[in-house]
């Protein structure tokens, strides 16, 4: 099952703080795509779901600026 | 063979001032260590208690009359000073208008996310004591009142804020 997160309007520490929870709620094995802006979310939402053992498996730009990132947890 | 257990970095953040800035600024890296695989403990006390009162607002709680008194001018949640340019309480709301405009997680957002992240919250018995408040009083958040004795123990290694 694949879950689906947009955190483009969220700041620092809601960015990653949002993540966590979504990714808390989950099921092992189960994937997340977060949409999420370039900069701040995109240094460190990557970082720190890596840091907890959840594995990023592709992380593209997307037309608008802003970038896809999908988690597996 | 087991995988070996690695211990989690430790942060613990003792919340003194409840000015709404400071507390803000508390909430930011409680939530922000805690999402990023930190073990959290809040101490508050003194003014930092007033965050945590199940009153939002002015109430004369306490056992006493002056206890009643300086918890009516204290207020809670809805009551936090700005630390600089408060001018009697109205920049606290202009701030919070500008932190919405701004998408930016506001107080209560932050404290029902360090609810969810399992963030410990410890209240300080002395300041509780002269206060004249009791765990009642407080959110469910608040695991135990403690002493500075408990707190040094559970913030064994580490680091410690003080806000």
């Amino acid at each position: 099952m694949k879950h689906f997160l947009d955190i483009t309007r969220e700041t620092c520490p809601m960015t990653f703080v949002k993540v966590k929870l979504r990714l808390a709620k989950m099921d092992a094995g189960e994937k997340l795509e977060v949409l999420l802006n370039a900069g701040e979310p995109l240094e460190n939402v990557p970082r720190s779901c890596e840091e907890q053992g959840f594995k990023v498996l592709s992380n593209e730009p997307t037309d608008n600026g802003k970038h896809l990132l999908l988690i597996e947890k | 063979m087991s995988q070996p257990v690695v211990d989690k970095k430790k942060i613990s953040i003792v919340c003194f001032s409840g000015e709404f800035d400071k507390m803000l600024a508390a909430y930011t890296i409680a939530t922000g260590a805690a999402a990023t695989n930190r073990e959290v403990t809040m101490f508050f006390t003194f003014w930092g208690l007033n965050a945590l009162k199940k009153q939002r607002g002015r109430k004369p709680i306490g056992k006493d009359f002056l206890s009643r008194v300086f918890n009516w001018l204290m207020g809670g949640r809805n009551n936090l000073p700005l630390s600089r340019l408060n001018f009697g309480g109205a920049s606290p709301i202009l701030m919070g208008g500008m932190m919405r405009k701004n998408n930016v997680a506001q107080l209560d957002e932050l404290m029902e996310a360090a609810s969810e992240l399992g963030i410990r919250h410890f209240a300080c018995e002395m300041s509780m004591h002269i206060l004249g408040i009791s765990k009642d009083d407080l959110i469910d958040d608040v695991q135990s009142v403690v002493g500075v004795a408990t707190f040094l123990n559970e913030s064994e290694d580490a680091h410690i804020i003080f806000i």
